[in-house]
């Protein structure tokens, strides 16, 4: 295996340019990959983390005066699953709008606290995250309920979006993927051209296939882990950073990150993976349509 | 007579010849043999040999008669299109791909052009043959002083084929052939390409293989090399056997 290894690093460096080339290929595929998986990965947190909060935000119809509101107020306290119900007046809710809202609007809003129409808002607190869907059907059914936000609406939009980039990022990678690994398959080729008269040579004094084969398998897979081992370190190097800057947390919203050294972990697995193994196939293809042992 | 490359299968072979008397061990048989190319070309065309241990046979006959063609059945560069192949007691036509390392490790090929490495020495390349089929690192660097010493390069090891004159690189090419012990060798045109001289001193080299008990088969154009050694002589015109004589004659005139 020793001697595989070796020709193989022989073999990379024999056609530099070529080598070059297929490893860039390889890098780029799994930088995008990289990319994708990590913001992929950061969503999925995102939306656990979502679905597993405990508050349920419930919007009563506009039409729902403060002292009707109690009373759903009351009855929500009732249901099953319900810790605790924080009562927010209209007044309350334009007491926020108004301090939300830039300054230059703030006069304007005096001037519409009369005819207040915003919902009175209920915040419900669920005894654990197992509750939260049922509560939130449970919410949606009642009369005077105009909307439920359980955090899976959110979850919902979001998914959604991530699903579009997705597969996008998909059919990016996989054409990416393809390409590297006939770029693989052609170096291997220029490779075994080079090597045929040290090829014809083997078999004629009994060598094995896979004796001769190693060696190409090897460059191929080299170039996978080669093309990896860059877009991973930047990419792991860059997340780092990053992370450390936001102190673990998605801009100012209470979302986590990934820790960075998960991410190090999933990263290397599928990156050094997917490089191997597209590696690995082009190394293949070459050997199968070229070598002929 | 000199150096014996390998002592184990010298020793193997000894108990061989010594159990059975000498030229009765079948080493190579074919049983009406045809071979049609793809592309259509009748190179064989019904041929029934038998080669026995220890011969030393000349195939002769003109240009584009087959000669190669008989040559390349034998180690399985070819497969017949019909009829039986034996040789060193593997059946070539039932011959798995994955077999055949194992019978070319078992016949030495040699070769008009040589076929050396020529970014490699004289002592890489014939190590080179031992190392791609797994042969210790301890027993190549003996064998492969052993084998060029036996051809008279002993002093020439380091030299690249560049440096080294056709005759000269044409013994390193039978060094490589012979470094594995084979039990036969087989030889197309191997004097080719070199001048009357250096042709009769590799000549010489393949008597004395074959004076060690190997058998040999030598596809050959040269008449005056024939006619003086007086050998087994098998004549292919067409893709068949036209003449097989014990001490026969070249019978061309080219
Ligand atoms: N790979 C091949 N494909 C098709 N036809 C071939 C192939 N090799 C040889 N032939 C044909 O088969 C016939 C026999 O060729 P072969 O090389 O065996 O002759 P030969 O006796 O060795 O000739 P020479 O003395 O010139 O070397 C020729 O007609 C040749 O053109
Ligand atoms: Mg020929």
């Amino acid at each position: 295996m020793a001697r595989h290894v070796r020709e193989g690093f022989k073999n990379l460096w024999r056609n530099g340019w070529m080598t070059f080339a297929s490893v860039s290929a390889v890098a780029i595929t799994l930088l995008i990959l990289g990319v994708f998986l990590t913001v992929a990965l950061n969503a999925q947190q995102m939306a656990n983390y979502v679905t597993r909060q405990l508050e349920i935000e419930v919007f009563l119809k506009p039409s729902i005066s403060d002292a009707q509101g109690e009373q759903v107020a009351q009855a929500v306290r009732q249901l099953p699953g319900v810790a605790s119900v924080q009562y927010f007046s209209k007044e309350d809710g334009f007491a926020q709008l108004r301090r939300d809202i830039s300054p230059q609007y703030r006069a304007l809003m005096d001037g519409l606290s009369a005819k207040n129409t915003l919902p009175v808002k209920l915040v419900v607190k669920a005894t654990s995250p197992d509750e939260l869907l049922p509560l939130g059907q449970e919410l949606r059914r009642l009369p005077s309920v105009y909307q439920v936000n359980d955090g899976r609406s959110v979850v919902d939009k979001l998914l959604h979006l991530f699903n579009v980039l997705r597969n996008l990022g998909l059919v990016f990678v996989v054409g990416l993927t393809v390409t590297a690994m006939f770029l693989i398959a052609n170096t291997i080729k220029i490779t075994i051209f080079s090597r045929r008269r040290e090829i014809e040579i083997m078999k004629l004094v009994g060598a094995t296939n896979w004796f001769i084969r190693w060696p190409f398998l090897m460059e191929g897979m080299m170039i996978g882990v080669l093309g990896a081992a860059l877009p991973y370190a930047l990419l792991v190097w860059g997340y780092a950073s990053i992370y450390q800057r936001m102190s673990g947390t998605f801009f100012i919203l209470p979302f986590p990150l990934v820790p960075a050294s998960d991410l190090a972990i999933r990263l290397a697995e599928v990156m050094f993976g997917l490089g191997i193994a597209i590696g690995v196939w082009g190394g293949a293809m070459s050997i199968r349509r070229f070598l002929r042992v | 007579m000199g150096v014996e490359p390998s002592e184990y299968g010298q020793v193997w072979r000894f108990f061989i010849l010594a159990l059975v008397p000498k030229g009765s061990l079948l080493m190579i048989e074919m049983q009406d043999v045809w071979k049609e190319y793809r592309n259509g070309t009748k190179a064989i065309n019904g041929i029934s040999v038998k080669i026995d241990q220890g011969e030393f046979v000349y195939v002769v006959g003109p240009s584009g008669a087959g000669k190669s063609t008989f040559i390349k059945l034998m180690y399985r560069e070819e497969r017949p299109t019909r009829g039986h192949i034996f040789v060193n007691g593997f059946n070539i036509g039932r011959l798995k791909d994955r077999k055949v390392p194992l019978l070319r490790r078992n016949i030495g090929v040699v070769f008009q052009d040589f076929k050396l490495l020529p970014k490699l020495t004289a002592y890489e390349n014939v190590a080179f043959a031992l190392e791609v089929i797994n042969t210790p690192r301890r027993v190549i660097r003996k064998r492969v002083m052993d084998v060029l010493d036996w051809v008279g390069l002993a002093d020439k090891a380091h030299m690249l084929p560049s440096q080294l004159s056709g005759g000269e690189q044409q013994r390193v090419a039978i060094a490589r052939a012979i470094a594995n012990n084979p039990s036969v060798i087989i030889a197309d045109e191997p004097t080719g390409n070199l001048d009357p001289d250096t042709s009769w001193g590799i000549m010489k080299l393949f008597q004395r293989i074959n004076d060690r008990g190997t058998t040999i088969v030598m596809a050959t154009h040269n008449k005056e090399i024939v006619n003086t050694m007086r050998k087994r002589v098998i004549a292919i015109e067409r893709g068949v056997i036209v003449r097989d004589e014990p001490k026969g004659l070249y019978g061309y005139e080219d």
